[in-house]
Parts: structure tokens; sequence; C-alpha cells
């Protein structure tokens, strides 16, 4: 599964961001890296963009770019 | 060792990511001394202070908030250069000062690894470290310097603290060789992304081994806040209101300064009139420059008002909510969700939007939201709206109960905002087109503002608006103003004599106790070079409903549109300080003919001239803050070009198409 489906409130351990352009090396240089545990926060009121939590700080990204970043198939227990 | 040591001014960089303290930490070690410049050729802001070290003094260039030094952005390349000398007029750093936010530990250690392979020393300084206390971490400051291999010094810019520790090691480290840490060396071949995950990699083991956290959980204050501040109801209902603020203040609660600035310059022009002798040099002075400069330092008020707001809410850390909750709505005609700020600033007055598109990072974003901010009816339109409705539309209902004026008033509005939505699509698919860019935005922790910042903020907008837009708009104001003096028209008395004999007239006046009766304005203004004008482009205009009268009125209202009210009062002769609602006015163009002996003015040539005055760039100030903030004079020129066009596009339409209506 991606980040973008990710449950509110839920938590998983990222596997790995695919594809090398702009958007997925911006997001790995926002500390979204493989073996990183991100936390589903909220969507915006008109569903996207998405809000989670990364290494202690909130990150907003469009659901688009959230497509890129493949989680684990297990949730994370916080 | 200390190559540099006997240097007596270092040059130091201050980095960090946005967010992360370092504009406090700045002001703090500068003080007042500082300014704000442009880097040469680019509109990234150039800030530098000074920096007392002790024994010797430092400029220290505060370099752009960055998360990446990697990346492509403007601000990112500016930086860079900076760091590597690149930069004309800009000694390559002794030292680099890293802001490191505590609280944000290892996305903040991002940047500072990218710094440790430029060559330059690098000392961090751990900001927020008070907040990170006092939720209970702990820290070993020492560790961490030992993991990262530099020196780490907790500051605390309010209560001083570390700020000699750190001028101190700053001034031991300058000259000296750094190595880079192994684990960094030398770019790995695997690509960039090895390169950023071998970096968070040895990020991680400094970090480890040096922070204990208490509570992971403590972390979230700000999402307990932003469960009200960005829920799907409240939030927007919040947000609404806060904008509502916002617009409230600069459309309304600035008019009482800019209202006493236009008096006090209007009290300064009569003062000196009265006090000099009649002539062109004091037409000059009064009519030209002194009006001139006041309609600079009329926008001053809005200008200050709304980087008040900007600054409290980009400093709280709401504007990046703000952009959170609209990034939807905006992204669907390709803008930024930070785009909607400025465009609402812009309905009470394009120049403060303009400016406060900087909070828009990307270049091609930021130019398509400046490129349609003047569609924003603002609040100089209401003024040419309120005349052409009290004339032609006054007294009128729709439906038996809705006022007319008021169906029109909001069609205006509409219309500026449907096309302004139409331009934005359009500009995002050809001239501005590019991928759309990545909206990955930290949603920073909510802070408190530093009044400091605030108000230092406030104070270098103005300024930049000031030295930068202030010149173009007086240069712009003195053409006008000569347009419509010269050629003066001379007495009956002397009528046939040259040209040149005119000024010699105006100074055989002075000698005379009792002044000339002034021949009538409205004379003047006929056959001044902007009368000729208004004839040269009356066969233009013609299709659109227009004399050449209204002509000339255009050409001088490009100074500002509410000047089309008093142009239109002296060349209808009704003097020209008759305002909107003047019934003298009203009625003088209700009787207006042409030379034909033809009512000029039809209700349909005022629905045109207001169409034609939503979109056209009658606005030489928004003309000036755009060639600043594009820095670009062929950006500014295409701006008054299409804008102008369209205006005339729709007007055509409007008029032609009302007529084939069986409109007058």
């Amino acid at each position: 599964m991606t980040l973008a489906e990710l449950a509110r409130g839920e938590s998983r351990t990222v596997l790995s961001v695919r594809g090398e352009n702009m958007i997925t090396r911006r997001l790995m240089e926002m500390g979204v890296i493989p073996g990183v545990a991100v936390r589903m926060v909220k969507s915006a009121p008109f569903g996207d963009p998405l809000e989670i939590n990364v290494r202690g700080y909130s990150l907003a990204l469009r659901r688009n770019e959230a497509e890129s970043v493949e989680l684990e198939q297990v949730a994370d227990n916080e | 060792m200390n190559a540099n040591g006997n240097k007596s001014h270092l040059t130091i960089a201050l980095a960090g990511n946005p967010n992360a303290g370092k504009t406090t930490l700045f002001n703090s070690l500068t003080g007042l001394n500082q300014k704000v410049a442009n880097y040469p050729g680019v509109t990234v802001e150039r800030k530098e202070g000074i920096w007392d070290l002790g024994d010797r003094s430092a400029t220290l260039i505060d370099l752009p908030g960055l998360y990446s030094l990697d990346a492509t952005s403007l601000d990112e390349q500016i930086a860079r250069d900076v760091i590597t000398g690149k930069v004309e007029s800009v000694p390559r750093p002794d030292v680099i000062v890293s802001v490191v936010d505590a609280t944000n530990l290892e996305r903040n250690l991002y940047l500072t690894t990218q710094l440790f392979e430029y060559g330059v020393p690098v000392v961090v300084a751990l900001t927020m470290i008070d907040v990170f206390e006092k939720r209970k971490h702990e820290i070993d400051i020492g560790k961490l310097s030992t993991g990262l291999g530099v020196p780490v010094i907790a500051v605390n810019a309010k209560a001083d603290r570390g700020k000699s520790e750190l001028a101190d090691k700053v001034d031991e480290l300058a000259g000296a060789t750094p190595k880079v840490p192994h684990e960094l060396n030398g770019g790995s071949p695997e690509g960039d992304n090895a390169r950023i995950f071998a970096r968070y990699n040895f990020i991680s083991n400094a970090v480890q081994d040096s922070v204990k956290h208490n509570d992971k959980r403590e972390h979230r204050v700000s999402e307990k806040i932003d469960r009200v501040l960005t829920h799907k109801v409240f939030g927007l209902a919040i947000l609404v209101l806060i904008l509502l603020t916002v617009f409230q203040a600069i459309f309304s609660w600035a008019t009482l300064p800019m209202d006493l600035l236009d008096k006090g310059f209007g009290a300064l022009g009569d003062g000196v009139r009265a006090s000099m002798p009649p002539g062109i040099l004091t037409d000059l002075l009064v009519d030209g420059i002194i009006a001139g400069v006041g309609g600079v330092l009329v926008f001053l008020p809005q200008i200050l008002l709304l980087f008040l707001f900007i600054s409290i809410l980009e400093d709280t850390g709401y504007l990046a909510r703000a952009a959170f909750l609209l990034d939807k709505l905006m992204s669907r005609v390709g803008l930024h969700g930070k785009a909607f700020l400025p465009l609402m600033s812009s309905f009470a007055c394009a120049i403060p939007g303009i400016m406060a598109t900087r909070t828009i990072e990307n270049k091609r974003d930021r130019f398509a939201t400046i490129l349609i901010a003047p569609f924003m009816s603002c609040s100089a339109r209401l003024p040419v709206y309120t005349l052409m409705i009290g004339a032609f539309f006054a007294g009128q209902t729709v439906f038996g109960f809705v006022s007319l004026g008021a169906v029109l008033m909001l069609a205006m509005y509409t219309l500026g905002i449907t096309v302004a939505l139409i331009v934005a699509f359009i500009l995002k698919r050809t001239l501005l087109k590019a991928p759309p860019p990545p909206f990955i935005m930290e949603l920073p922790p909510y802070r408190m503002p530093s009044i400091r910042t605030v108000f230092q903020n406030m104070i270098t907008r103005a300024w930049l608006f000031v030295k930068r837009a202030g010149t173009v708009i007086l240069a712009i104001s003195i053409i006008l103003w000569a347009l419509m003096y010269f050629p003066r028209s001379v007495p009956p008395s002397v009528a046939g004599s040259q040209q040149g004999q005119v000024a010699l007239n105006n100074e055989q006046r002075t000698t005379n106790n009792e002044q000339p009766a002034p021949l009538p304005e409205g004379e003047q203004l006929r056959n001044s070079f902007a009368g000729r004008l208004g004839h040269t482009i009356e066969p233009v205009i013609r299709p659109l409903g227009f004399d050449w009268k209204i002509g000339v009125a255009l050409i001088a209202s490009f100074a500002a549109r509410e000047v089309l009210v008093s142009t239109l009062s002296i060349i209808y002769n009704v003097g020209k300080d008759e305002n909107e609602q003047s019934e003298t006015l009203i009625s003088a163009i209700r009787d207006a003919k042409d030379d034909n002996g033809k009512l000029v003015w039809t209700p349909l040539t005022a629905l045109t001239l207001m169409v034609f005055f939503v979109l056209a760039m009658q606005c030489m100030s928004t003309v000036a803050i755009v060639r600043r903030e594009t820095n670009s004079w062929s950006w500014t020129l295409f701006m008054v070009g299409y804008m102008t066009g369209l205006a005339y596009l729709a007007s055509f339409l409007t008029y032609q198409g009302g007529r084939m209506l069986g409109f007058q």
C-alpha cells in the first residue's frame, strides 16, 4: 500500500520511495526515506493535501505525491 | 593552521531551515546594524548585518531559509553560490553558522550535513533549546558535537544564552580546514537517493547517542490546535474570519491614515503654491513632484497593515495551514495554496498583494499569481463604478427589489475573478508551463510571534516599496503631469506668439501683483499633449463608444484609476475637486454632446467603461511594483499589453454586442 492510502491515525514504516524525480527527491530530503515511520494525521477539508507526521514534525503533501511512497504491509504499534 | 587569524574582518554565512529561529538569531547577533537588498539580477533577498565578535567584526550574511542545497530552487542556487564565493561583491564565507532547531533535530541536521561538503568550517547553533528542555527531553551537546564532528552551541536569542560562546567559536574556527566525515565523503556513485540515505544514516547515528526523548506524544500540541484550525468545518470558518479581518483592515482601517496623508500632501502643495511665485517651476513642484511623492506614500498604510498581518500569520505558523486548507481549490487552476492571500489582498489594492506573493517559493507559480492579481477589483476602481452607476443606473431595480447598481457592482467583481482564473489556467499551460511543483511543505509548530521580527519585516517591506517602486511612480507621475501641462495654452492677448515665450510669459506674470485670471483648466487640458493624444486614439476607441475626451481621461487615469473622476471633471469644466457623487459632474456627463450634437454617454457607454476598468492595467504603481517583483521589464510590459488587450476586447464585445441587442 502507498502513503496515500494510509488510514487516519495509523502509523507504518516506509518501504521504498519510487522514482528519481523532483518530487521523490524532495520527499526524501524532508526525511521520508525507507525505514522511517510515518503517521497519517489528516487530510485537508477538500480531501487533499494530506498531513503526515515524520521524524516528529508535520509535513503536508498532495495525494499524488504520497502515492510514490510505498509502505510496509504491517502497521506499526505505537 | 589558522591562516586567517590576522584577518580583521570576517564573512560569516548563517544557514538554516525555515522556521528554525534563524531570523531571531540574526536580529539578536546584528542588532539594528543590517541592510536588505536583492542579489544581483534576481529577486532573492540579500540580508546582511555586522556582528561584533569581540576583538574583530564580521559581516553576517543571512541566507534564505532552506531545506536542502541540492535542489533547483532559486533560493538554493543563490545559497550555494554564496557559500562557494561565486556571488559578486560577497567574499567567500570564513565560517558557516548552521542554525538547527533542537525540537526537529534530524530534518534540520540534513542541511548541516550538506554544508560539510563545501570545505568551510561549520558551527551548529542549536535553537529552541528552551522548548526542548521544557518538554523534558534530554540532549547531550558534547556527544552530539562528537557525533557530528563539528562544534555545537546551544543558543537562546531572547535570553542571550550562548551568544558570546558562538562568537568565540566562530572567531577560533576562521581559516581552519575542516574534514568531511568519511560516511559522507566523496558523493555516492549510486545516485542522489543513495546520498540522501547516507546523510540521514549519519544523522541518525549522531542523534541516537546524544538525545533521550521523554514522550513522543509531547510533540503534538500543534496537532491538538489543528484539530480546530484545520478542521473540515471550523477550520474553514476561522480561515474566512481571518481573511475577512485582513481584508477589512486594508480596505477600511487603512483609509483614515491614507486620507490624512492625502490631505497632508494637498495642504503641503497649497502651502508651497502660496509661498512661491506662480510659474512652471511651482506647478512642477506642486502638481508633479509633491503630488507624485504623495501618490507613493499614500500606499504605505495598506502595505504596513498587510505585512503586519502576514508577518504574524507567518511567524505563528498559520500561513502554512491556510495554504494547506486552500491548496485543493487553488490547484484546480494550477496555482499554489499560498496564492490565496495575495489575491485576496488585491481586492483592496494590488500593490501590497503583489508584494505578498514572496511567500510563494516557486517562480512560475509566483509569476502567475502576480500576473492575475490586478484583475481583482481594487478600491481605486470603486470611484469609477460609483460614478457610472450614479450617472446612469441609479434608482433602477432588478426583479423590483434588487438595486441594479448592486447587481452591476457584483458583476464587475465577478468578471475580474473569472477572467483571472481563466488567465491563470491558460498561463500555467502555456508561458508558465511546468510540471506541477511539489506541494510538499512543512506545517511548522505553532509559536508566539516575535514582535521585533514582525515590525522589522513591516519596515523592510515599506522601505523596499518606497525605494524601488517609488522612483518609478514618481517618474511616471511627472511625465503624465507634463503631458497635461504642455504646451501651455497662451492667453488671448499674446495669441499667435511662439511657444518659447510661454515661460517668459509666466515669469512676467510674477511681477504683477494681481494674478491674471487662470485659463479654464479644461481649455488647457484639451490643448495639451494629452488632449492631442486623446484625439489621436479616438479612432481606436470609437468602436468602444468612447470619444476623445474619454480618451484623455483614459490616458490620465493611467496614473491611478480614480484619476478618471477628476479628469472628467476638468474636461467637462466642472472643476477638478468634484467627487464621484457630485451632481454637477453627473449631469455634465449625462449632457455631454459630441461635435455633431449627439449625446456622448449612454448607459451602454457607461457599462463599457466599467468593463474596461475591470480589466485594464490602469495603474502606474502596479506597473512599478510588478517591475520590481519580477525583476523584468518584459514580463511587466507583457502584463500591461495583455491586460489592455483583454480590456479592449471585452469592452468591444460589450459595446458592439449591446448595440446589436438594440441598446444605444
